[in-house]
């Protein structure tokens, strides 16, 4: 059966987007998938803004800490450190906003949905929000260019540095840690390199820090400039040389390309496919939008089997409901609540393997959650779950901002919070104006769901408010979206 | 707003439930057949790395005062154990359980190049990974996987909570999170759940795919049916004792309830935080330890009452303990090997079951470890559970002998 051009181009938008925005609705039955990817692609062009959350405060803070730090190896007064702390984690929580923001708003679909999946490749989790901010942006300065200049700016951050420990990694005092996950997360993958690899690539990696401004140093006087033997290249290797040296192994290639399949298209791989387009990767020199292009204008990536068949991430679905009712939300804590309970909150991945995504995002508690959230929206329900604390975030010192009140008694009386959200009901409802009543449900669930089959009319009628034309759209959408259908792109 | 709160979970609903659930699921309905003394393990999960030394506190040690000026524990206050060992001076429950023959304290636990990031290394103790190693699954959820092949039992490991720790999810099971039975998702939105469960039953039957579409539907399907079971199953022989009206009180008296039932709850899965103590460590514990004390008081009371405490199990864990030597906060930072209290009237080997930690011998200003967490857990699994550990864990680790 072919696939219907409006349930390609849903399927593009949802892939190498955060899914369908409603003012892209009128279009998605007009164009073909190629010339939406080619819109996508040019959107995608320009160079990404910086994005700077850090306030003057702080920058305040660390230029004087950063002066006392000169004058004498003073300590921070417990004060100072309490404050810098807190606004670390501020600032952190900005980032998160003002990206997911990025991912609902921004024109370039394509670069942010790609950033979001280096985000979780080189996963790294640093309370210096400084760190968080330069890394990012180094993510999505490159996230379309050229993988192995990302790789080399990425493993010079600040941020990536000082998480795998590259600033303890001495002379005759080599630390591993980055060796290895440069190997086994970032490059190669498990089983093909050797511990005594990583033992030689940590030499060659010594001398390697970033100081406190984030900037990379190279620390000539703790770097060991003795010969080294990296899967069986033998030289006075440095940083930059092992990281070549990774480059040329065809296994990175196939490594990154199938992780990249698996997020972009199935989590079954098509081993063939895979091979490849790996084969053209490794020859276009890592080029990330050649690949991405290779991927999303062939045939075969819109073919049944790879739509409808992804579970949306915490992020993606968060980004994708936002995309499609467009909405101010008041309380942004509410969404950074969600994030911890669903399991994915921007820049504190679980370790640095990142999220390891599929069914791994569902449990009971969930699953349940991500069908409540059309609800919360829609003032509806309450949030009255409480997400596990953090204590890398918090230091000990408890939540200070504690959005979710821990319900004992009864959900109706305790301060348990809504989602403050004001959706512009009226620009999605003037999207269905020339649908026949009768043909709505239908209509919804082809834009809202990429699944063969959805909830049935008759059970998304019973729980709708047929008293206005209005009412019924709102009412039947949210509905819409609290099943599991919605929950698979 | 007004919030229609539906009794969802009530007599009745199960029948209900049966006419819909796809035939695989039918299985887990029929009543679970559990053994009059069905063994359970309860975790407590001491969150933010508790301070060790000044749990188990060495009272003969000069290094141990001499590290600590400030907050080391005195002799004369602390809840005397041995000649040697005394405990925090909250901790009066525990001194009572280790007169009883009912508490085994294993020192120096932990795992080799420990790490000091709480999510990390609680990642580390939930997985039973290696240091260097990332799994996605947990050790109770792999016991899940091993105990139930074929079958859908959610409510083997149940976690008192609103989210699932990754402790408690397998390869292809999970736990199950329930703060209060009554309510284990409480949503407006309740009725309309059911009937898309149950259109998608009419619609498609037994979900026969490996789609992802089929696994939400079988996780929702489980997800109600398990709400009910456990409800039911928590009003059954709800317990009489009193319990101290904290978090982990109301969480204790609960489980004590479900284990009174007839249950098939094999792990109960509970926290209590923060332990990070970096500042004005002093009040920050005394509080928690306050909390445990009288809640595992009331727990092993009740469970004594009624018989059953030869068949529990709990034991307690932290991420890491802490430095040896004292902080300039009044606190102290992330260390190392922590120690772990197991508590059952079913133990056999009881009371301080090896060396304290030797602070002349210290890495860095931290504890070695002597007893690797997954030896602890090992026996557990194996002795306890009688489940396959090697399988689970991995890997062959020596028993213990505390059980």
């Amino acid at each position: 059966m072919a696939v219907p051009n409006q349930l390609k181009n849903q399927h593009l938008l949802w892939r190498a987007g955060f899914g369908p925005a409603v003012e892209q609705l009128p279009d998605l039955s007009v164009f073909s998938p190629q010339q939406v990817y080619k819109a996508m692609v040019k959107a995608a062009a320009k160079k990404p803004s910086y994005i700077n959350v850090v306030s003057n405060q702080l920058e305040g803070l660390m230029a004087g800490i950063q002066e006392a730090g000169r004058q004498q190896k003073k300590e921070l007064t417990q004060e100072q450190r309490k404050d810098l702390q807190k606004q670390n984690r501020e600032g952190i929580k900005s980032l998160n906003m003002y990206w997911l923001k990025e991912m609902v708003n921004s024109p370039a679909q394509l670069r942010e949905k790609i950033s979001f999946f280096w985000h979780g490749h080189f996963a790294c989790r640093n309370l210096n929000v400084y760190y968080q901010q330069g890394l990012l942006n180094a993510i999505r300065q490159n996230a379309l260019g050229n993988f192995g200049t990302l790789l080399k700016e990425v493993s010079k951050s600040a941020a990536m540095l000082n998480f795998l420990n590259n600033q303890q990694n001495r002379k005759d005092h080599p630390n591993e840690n980055f060796a290895r996950e440069v190997m086994e997360l970032f490059t190669l993958g498990r089983g093909n390199y050797t511990e005594q690899d990583i033992k030689e690539a940590a030499r060659a990696f010594t001398g390697w820090g970033a100081n406190a401004q984030g900037e990379f140093v190279f620390r000539k006087a703790v770097h060991d400039d003795g010969s080294k033997t990296v899967l069986g290249q033998t030289g006075n290797w440095q940083g930059d040389d092992v990281l070549d040296i990774l480059l040329q192994q065809k296994q990175t290639a196939r490594f990154i390309t199938e992780k990249i399949y698996r997020f972009f298209v199935n989590d079954t791989i098509d081993t063939q496919k895979v091979q490849s387009l790996a084969e053209r990767f490794y020859k276009n020199k890592y080029d990330i939008s050649s690949l991405l292009e290779d991927i999303f204008t062939s045939e075969w990536f819109y073919d049944e089997k790879n739509i409808g068949a992804k579970i949306k991430s915490p992020v993606e679905l968060l980004a994708g409901i936002q995309r499609m009712l467009p909405m101010t939300i008041s309380n942004e804590e509410s969404i950074l609540v969600l994030q911890r309970i669903l399991g994915q909150v921007l820049f504190y991945p679980p370790n640095v393997a990142g999220w390891p995504g599929g069914k791994n995002w569902i449990d009971s508690s969930t699953l349940m959650m991500r069908m409540r959230i059309p609800q919360l929206i829609n003032d509806e329900d309450v949030l009255n779950v409480k997400p596990k604390d953090d204590d890398d975030q918090m230091m000990g010192r408890g939540d200070d901002q504690k959005p979710v009140a821990n319900l004992k008694k009864n959900m109706k009386n305790v301060g348990a919070k809504t989602i403050d959200a004001d959706v512009d009901w009226n620009k999605y409802i003037q999207a269905f104006t020339k649908t026949d009543r009768n043909k709505l449900i239908n209509t919804l669930s082809g834009i809202l769901l990429q699944t063969k089959t959805g909830v049935s009319e008759g059970v998304i009628k019973s729980y709708s408010d047929e008293t206005s034309r209005e009412n019924f759209i709102r009412t039947a959408t949210i509905q819409i979206m609290s099943t599991p259908e919605y929950q698979l792109s | 707003m007004v919030i229609k709160r539906k009794e969802f979970i009530q007599a009745g609903s199960l029948a209900t439930a049966s006419l819909f659930l796809p035939r695989f699921l039918k299985a887990f309905e029929a009543p679970a057949m559990v053994p009059p003394g069905n063994k359970v393990v309860v975790v407590l999960q001491l969150s933010g790395g508790n301070d060790g030394l000044n749990t188990v506190i060495p009272v003969r040690n000069d290094i141990y005062y001499k590290e600590r000026p400030g907050l080391g524990i005195q002799k004369s206050k602390a809840v005397s154990l041995t000649d040697e060992v005394g405990l925090h001076p909250a901790l009066t429950a525990f001194k009572d359980l280790y007169d009883d023959g009912s508490l085994s304290i294993i020192n120096n636990v932990g795992y080799p190049n420990p790490d000091r990031s709480h999510f990390r290394s609680m990642d580390i103790w939930q997985t039973a990974s290696k240091s260097n190693e990332y799994l996605s699954s947990g050790w109770l959820g792999r016991y899940l996987d091993a105990q139930c092949i074929g079958c859908d039992k959610p409510t083997q490991a149940i976690e008192l909570d609103d989210v699932l720790s990754l402790a408690m999810k397998g390869e292809t099971l999970n736990g199950i999170a329930v703060k209060d039975p009554k309510r284990l998702y409480g949503t407006a939105n309740e009725s309309f759940f059911r009937d898309v469960l149950k259109n998608h039953g009419e619609a498609h039957g037994e979900a026969h795919g490996e789609q992802p579409v089929d696994y939400l539907y079988k996780t929702m399907a489980q997800t109600l049916s398990s709400a009910d079971y456990i409800f039911k199953q928590s009003r059954l022989h709800p317990t009489a004792s009193d319990y101290p009206k904290t978090e982990l009180g109301n969480n204790l008296k609960t489980i004590a309830s479900l284990i009174f039932s007839d249950i098939n709850t094999k792990v109960y899965y509970v926290s209590l935080g923060s332990f990070d103590t970096h500042v004005n460590q002093q009040a920050q514990q005394q509080r928690l330890f306050t909390e445990m004390n009288d809640a595992i008081k009331a727990f092993t009371t009740d469970l004594k009452q009624n018989h059953r405490f030869d068949d529990v199990l709990l034991f307690t864990f932290s991420e890491f303990g802490r430095r040896v030597s004292q902080n300039a906060s009044g606190g102290t930072d992330h260390g190392t090997a922590n120690n772990m209290f197991l508590v059952s009237g079913c133990l056999h080997k009881k009371g301080v079951i090896n060396a304290l930690p030797d602070l002349s011998d210290l890495n860095e200003g931290d504890l070695k470890h002597s007893v690797d967490f997954k030896n602890v857990y090992a026996t557990i699994l194996n002795k306890w559970l009688k489940a396959d550990d090697q399988k689970i864990l991995n890997g062959k680790f020596s028993y213990l002998d505390f059980i």
